[in-house]
């Protein structure tokens, strides 16, 4: 079995989180915030090495204003609804997810707008585009750091500029990047990053968070969801400090006892070793597809400019036709179809049928990569032939 | 008796980032529960040494850690 999927999930994780996760239920396993106990002071220790980590992954100054949420869809309505007011106007791209997209429209009944700023067919993007989309109503730049279906790089700290120039917010959806990009929120003028744990992150599904800049005043977010903190119980109202503010509830205590582990990792590795092992991961998998006849490709193909995100289609086959021969005869696990951002495909030219899409994570293999092609080579022969 | 000096914090998120803070900078403080005789939502606190307790202040301020009292108790 080969998985090719890190796109939607990575996997395998990262040493030591599986450890780390049974190792906190089996030996912690109390509340942190709420009890002055032994347990629960060792729980909020770790939930604060996590903090304190996932602020020098990306460069941010003050570890209380990472806020811990479920994903990185999470984060990005925290960060939307808590801070967009009727009227107001958001900058955004042509290739985003549907985490960004709904809200947004969503938001649209409530009299805030948005524009969607074309991208090229590769995904690219320029940033005088954005700035040509700025209106006086704009106050938040939100996009992508990378599309998840053509893995193109989006010209984030060129934008960062434009955003801090017209005093606007800059909102950085990194579900894509975090963990396998360079990420430096204060160089690249980053206002809010919204982040998932489980991708390139390498820990478990439900983490990931929202890094608030030192720009964005804590009093102008309306925390959508409200309730327990374990702070200020004698109050009937959310606490306004950061990250009480916008955490309320038992924190995913298990969950981010593993991000912790993924963290420790990644941050041992170095992240442009990381990038590093993805590009060539990239480039072999670019070259091998290209050679491939009745195989076209999508996005900038080229390992610089995008992320270990490959969409392909093979002519004469639907991608889920592919998607599903790929796993029951090669063992070639991928991502078929729209992928959550129907946009992205409208910009690609891929849509309404999609693309076949492969991720290569940290531990895929060039042996990994050259099988997976050579059963793309097989179904597009068979393809070509019937 | 010489005294010591209990800072409360507004969470438990605050008071791990101080005691790593203070722990950073060399200063001596220790987490305890609080104190009966004071009152703190998140049940725990930080002790440090009298004579360092206005460093300790003015670094928390300056890395603008939110505290709540800084109440003086007796060394136990």
């Amino acid at each position: 079995m080969i998985y090719l999927d890190n796109a939607a999930t990575s996997w395998p994780k990262a040493p030591g989180v599986a450890e780390a996760i049974t190792r906190f239920l089996t030996d912690v396993g109390a509340n942190p915030g709420r009890s002055g106990h032994r347990l629960s002071i060792e729980a909020a220790r770790m939930v604060s090495t996590v903090r304190e980590l996932t602020a020098g992954l990306f460069g941010a100054p003050d570890p209380l204003r990472v806020v811990f949420t479920l994903n990185v869809t999470h984060a990005i309505n925290v960060a939307l609804h808590g801070l967009l007011r009727p009227g107001d106007h958001v900058v955004t791209s042509s290739v985003e997810h549907n985490s960004m997209i709904r809200p947004l429209n969503t938001l649209g009944q409530a009299g805030i707008s948005f524009t969607a700023v074309p991208c090229a067919s590769d995904g690219s993007l320029d940033p005088a585009d954005i700035e040509a989309a700025i209106t006086p109503a704009t106050v938040m730049i939100a996009l992508t750091h990378a599309s998840n279906v053509l893995g193109t790089l989006l010209p984030s700290a060129d934008i960062g500029a434009i955003a801090r120039k017209r005093g606007l917010l800059f909102l950085l959806d990194a579900a894509s990047t975090a963990g396998c990009v360079p990420i430096d929120m204060p160089a690249d003028k980053i206002d809010l990053l919204a982040f998932t744990g489980h991708k390139a992150l390498l820990g478990p599904t439900g983490t990931g968070g929202l890094v608030i800049g030192e720009r964005v005043d804590p009093a102008r977010i309306m925390p959508v969801f409200q309730g327990g903190t374990g702070s200020r119980s004698a109050t009937e109202t959310q606490p306004p400090f950061l990250p009480d503010l916008l955490e309320c509830g038992t924190l995913n205590t298990t969950g981010l006892a593993g991000l912790g582990a993924a963290l420790a990792w990644i941050t041992a590795a170095g992240i442009n070793r990381i990038q590093t092992t993805c590009r060539a991961h990239t480039r072999l998998l670019l070259e091998r597809l290209h050679a491939v006849p009745g195989v076209g490709v999508y996005g900038p193909r080229n390992p610089r400019l995008q992320t270990a995100t490959v969409s392909f289609n093979i002519k004469g086959m639907s991608p889920s036709q592919a998607g599903q021969l790929l796993d029951e005869r090669f063992g070639i696990l991928c991502r078929v179809g729209l992928h959550c951002a129907p946009r992205a495909h409208v910009t690609a030219g891929s849509f309404p049928q999609g693309t076949i899409r492969f991720s290569p994570g940290i531990f895929t293999t060039h042996d990994d990569i050259t099988t997976a092609v050579d059963a793309v080579a097989c179904l597009s022969r068979e393809a070509c032939c019937e | 008796m010489s005294e010591q000096f209990v800072i409360l914090f507004p969470t438990s998120a605050h008071v791990m980032r101080a005691e790593k803070l203070l722990k950073d900078a060399g200063l001596s403080c220790r987490l305890i529960p609080v104190p009966r005789q004071l009152s703190s939502d998140c049940g725990i606190c930080l002790i440090v040494l009298q004579e360092e307790a206005e460093t300790a202040c003015a670094l928390l301020k300056d890395r603008r850690v939110d505290f709540d009292t800084v109440a003086a108790i007796p060394a136990q």
